[in-house]
């Protein structure tokens, strides 16, 4: 009667990952994308002729290694570049850099230094306990079941045996922000500001709010993997999407793009396909949708076909985001004062202190596009010269903050924000405004138009505590289930969230497996 | 919008003036934030007003709610647990809704007024509810309590006398039918619909031909005996004809906070308002599961031994406590000591027979009672009156 076991929708990193585990597990599996790329946000676009850019994502942090060996990435053509230190750019030019456990430059004390060392440290013994946890489904606390209550006692043993102090510190500052835990740990202004960034990427917060820890936590898990920290994917972020792709068709999954799903179809009292934009209905036992949770339910399924408990959840799903992203295609290597041009190719950041982070988000609050803004920068084409025409260059830079929906719309300021932008640049970079071949701007709605995230949300929908671990995307429709039998979720709305980790797409696809999904 | 001199907590309803004034008990309780007789003169008269001529009872309290557009029909299917689009225009049908785990959110009674509009009557305030309940749905949704009046004219010479007020061929209406009328040159609707189990009315009016309505129905009434009646009188009606009551008998899901102390409309007695050939509707899946697993209680009526009411009773198998009652009255008409208990599984079956522990005290001095009694198959007061069209003259 079905034409496949399993429709995933969506054939981003999370919806190929999973697509790729039921394969290789025997499912018939078909993954529909509406773009003509698969990859989702892992992708590549060429922006001016002959310069390509990572278009979303620009940094891998921590995709899973397991992952990579389960599905064998690197013999199928994964490379990814050597690990980046954080450069953090400051005025005077004395930069800040952070390499690992050390740090170099900006008159760092031994104080700051030691202090670094037992932060990361600690947040090493963090992150252990948080890998576990995402790397299976995370446990209800009501209704509880045996398996759950197990993976519940080990969390407790694990916190535990963390020792008394870092317990009781884990329990005190995983609700607060990361503004007060810098302050507690470091007196560096460039130090605390640099590592706060991590906290806020692709989020709707600031260093001072609530679940700023969380957020950061999630982000230093890249530590406990194999890159231990920031890499660039070779070839663009698109390379990532293009071996998930010939990973998935490897093991037998049907990767079709540009076949937007139109809509979920639900016969009765169960999902049982999905309706094209062409209008073919396909017909499969599950359909697993990798799209985020209000893209899922409020635009493929329609809150009119959810309990009212569940239309009301999905519509309260906080999915707002003030991540923007510059291009620039650059005739030249840019000159940042200070900077060795042999550091060019780290990840540079510009956030003189968390108060210019806190002030940059502070005008997006009320929907407008502040004066100045902080930078992540990455200039790819210097380990990847396949990415621009010889001798020139490609920067991107994930740019905070900037609002879904400014007063007066975009399109009467996105030229005035772009050059401001580029002034900002200028003043670390003289002459790069002189270098730029071609530049653009993209905002929260271009990338909620071009990759279906709702609200431009990198993470598809905010992740913080309440809308993490046993309550993502919300209750009752955690573990990869939804509330309605026949629809699942794999994407970045799904524990244990957003930031090209894969552990969605696995978990789910291995949960399903075990749940007797396709029986 | 009624308006008071002064600032008073309980409102009066659009009927007041008229009620104080037959209210010779002076004994007044808070409905739903309206104040409202207890007893006008004498809860028994009262009761037996209802069985042997007609009753009038305000129940303007009720709260209201307007339900139009495409999606209305569609709206209130997935809302409540009954198929809605079964139910005719002009028909009224009796409804419960849960919220997404399968309890009971609240009783009501679903006026279809047209293809695509609907009034809600329903015991508790759901102006949240409702709004939730619209996501997904082309619907707009009016609280009305307070543009409506209504009276329940309930008894045997009930239909005699709404047709003496102008309700002319109300003796064809069938039970939960609704018919127009013109009132004072305005709308005035009537449903043959109750909470007494007799034959019976409702009439609804804006609240500007309140108390002229009030007025030309004792008028017209006087000599078929119509009488006022207070909540006193009512409870001991409905529990006679078993009706149960929100807050009584169950405690509406959003208002519960302990565990457990919500009930699902199998732990009411009401497994025939879910309709599970609707795909979807609040509360179904939970509903499966525990038409599947089991429930928890089960809802019985009780015949008692003995004429004394076994309210707050403990009701016992052999030495073991298996459920308590939540409404107990000494039923005049059909002589009989009726008790609604919730039992836990699987006791309460029709035919089983159990032991209600009783306490009652004359003169501060308080006796225990363990009384023999016997789960019956529903009410036993349902005269044919209450079903018969044309409705019979008295």
């Amino acid at each position: 009667m079905t034409d496949y076991d399993a429709i995933i929708i969506g054939a981003g990193h999370n919806g190929l990952i999973c697509g790729s585990y039921l394969a290789k597990a025997g499912q018939r599996v078909l993954i529909l994308d509406a773009r003509d790329q698969a990859g989702g946000c892992a992708s590549t676009r060429e922006v001016a002729p002959g310069f390509r850019m990572s278009d979303c994502a620009q940094w891998l942090y921590q995709f899973d290694d397991a992952i990579v060996r389960d599905l064998g990435l690197e013999a199928a053509g994964l490379k990814v570049g050597a690990r980046k230190r954080t450069v953090a750019l400051q005025a005077d030019g004395d930069h800040l850099s952070i390499d690992g456990d050390f740090l170099r430059g900006a008159g760092i004390g031994t104080k700051d230094q030691a202090a670094f060392q037992a932060f990361r440290e600690q947040m090493d013994v963090f992150g252990k306990l948080m890998l576990k946890l995402y790397r299976g489904r995370a446990p209800k606390l009501v209704d509880a079941n045996w398996p759950d209550r197990l993976t519940l006692m080990k969390l407790g043993l694990g916190l535990k045996l963390m020792g008394k102090t870092n317990m009781q510190d884990l329990m005190r500052i995983v609700l607060i922000n990361i503004y007060d835990v810098m302050n507690e740990n470091f007196d560096h202004e460039g130090l605390k500001a640099a590592l706060a960034l991590d906290a806020i990427t692709g989020t709707n917060m600031g260093p001072r709010s609530p679940n700023t820890v969380y957020t950061y936590l999630h982000r230093a898990l890249g530590n406990q993997l194999q890159s231990k920290g920031v890499v660039q994917v070779m070839g663009g972020m698109g390379a990532l999407g293009d071996v998930l792709q010939k990973v998935a068709e490897t093991h037998g999954a049907t990767v079709r793009l540009g076949s937007p799903v139109q809509a979920i179809v639900k016969e009765e009292d169960r999902v049982c396909g999905v309706t094209l934009a062409d209008g073919t209905t396909l017909r499969a036992k599950a359909v697993i949708s990798s799209a985020d949770p209000t893209t899922t339910f409020r635009d493929l399924l329609g809150y009119q076909h959810l309990e009212t408990g569940t239309a009301r959840r999905a519509a309260q799903y906080r999915t707002r985001s003030g991540t923007a992203k510059l291009h620039l295609a650059l005739s030249d290597l840019p000159a940042f004062s200070g900077l060795d041009t042999a550091a060019l190719s780290q990840r540079l950041v510009i956030a003189p202190t968390m108060d210019a982070i806190e002030s940059a988000f502070n005008p997006m609050k009320y929907a407008e596009c502040g004066p100045k803004q902080v930078f992540d920068i990455s200039i790819p084409s210097i380990e990847d010269p396949s990415l621009a025409p010889s001798g020139q260059h490609v920067l991107t830079a994930l740019v905070h903050y900037l609002p879904f929906a400014p007063k007066g719309g975009w399109e009467g300021q996105r030229q005035a924000v772009l050059d401001n932008l580029i002034e900002q640049l200028e003043a670390y970079a003289p002459g790069i405004k002189g270098q730029i071949v071609a530049s653009e701007l993209l905002v929260p709605p271009d990338f909620e138009a071009a990759y279906g995230m709702t609200g431009g949300n990198w993470h598809h929908g905010e992740l913080s505590i309440d809308q993490a671990l046993m309550m993502r995307p919300f209750p009752g429709s955690t573990q990869y289930k939804t509330t309605i039998d026949g629809l699942f979720l794999c994407g970045a709305g799904a524990h244990p969230g957003g930031s090209l980790m894969g552990l969605p797409g696995r978990n789910a696809a291995k949960e399903m497996i075990k749940q007797g999904a396709f029986a | 919008m009624i308006t008071s001199s002064r600032d008073i907590m309980l409102l009066p309803t659009p009927f007041h003036s008229r009620v104080e004034a037959m209210c010779d008990m002076n004994d007044w309780g808070n409905w739903m934030g309206y104040t409202t007789p207890n007893a006008y003169f004498d809860v028994e008269l009262e009761y037996f007003a209802i069985r042997s001529t007609t009753g009038v009872f305000d129940l303007s309290p009720m709260n209201k709610y307007r339900i139009t557009g495409p999606d209305a029909e569609a709206y209130l299917n997935r809302m409540v647990t009954r198929n809605v689009s079964k139910l005719g225009i002009n028909r009224v049908g009796y409804a419960v809704w849960c919220n997404d785990a399968g309890q009971v959110m609240d009783d009501g009674t679903i006026f279809r007024l047209g293809e695509q509009d609907f009034r809600l009557c329903s015991y508790q305030r759901a102006d949240d509810w409702l709004a939730w309940c619209t996501l997904g749905f082309d619907v707009t949704i009016t609280n009305e309590s307070e543009d409506l009046a209504g009276l329940a004219v309930q008894g045997p010479t009930s239909c005699t006398i709404l047709t003496l007020l102008g309700c002319e061929g109300l003796d064809q209406l069938k039970p939960f039918g609704i018919a127009h009328f013109t009132f004072e040159g305005a709308p005035m609707m009537v449903s043959r619909t109750g909470f007494t189990g007799d034959l019976g009315y409702e009439v609804w009016v804006a609240p500007a031909q309140a108390e002229a309505l009030w007025d030309q129905l004792f008028e017209h009434g006087r000599e078929y005996l119509i009488k006022p009646i207070g909540s006193y009188a009512l409870d001991m009606a409905r529990i006679e004809a078993g009706f149960i009551q929100a807050h009584v008998d169950f405690v509406p899901s959003e208002e519960v906070v302990r565990n457990g102390r919500t009930r699902s409309p199998f732990e009411l007695g009401l497994e025939w308002l879910v309709d599970f050939s609707k795909p979807l509707f609040n509360g179904r899946s939970a509903l499966l599961a525990e038409k599947a697993n089991g429930s928890r209680y089960r809802f019985a009526m009780l015949d008692i031994e003995g004429n004394k009411p076994a309210e707050h009773s403990f009701i016992m198998k052999g030495d073991k406590v298996v459920g308590t009652v939540t409404s107990a009255a000494w039923c005049p008409t059909v002589k009989s000591n009726i008790a609604y208990a919730q039992l836990e599984m699987p006791h309460g079956a029709v035919g089983d027979e159990l032991v209600a522990e009783i306490y009652y005290q004359r003169e501060l001095h308080w006796t225990r009672m363990l009384a023999p009694c016997r789960v019956i198959d529903g009410p036993l007061f349902n005269p044919k009156r209450r079903r018969q069209t044309p409705a019979p003259p008295f």
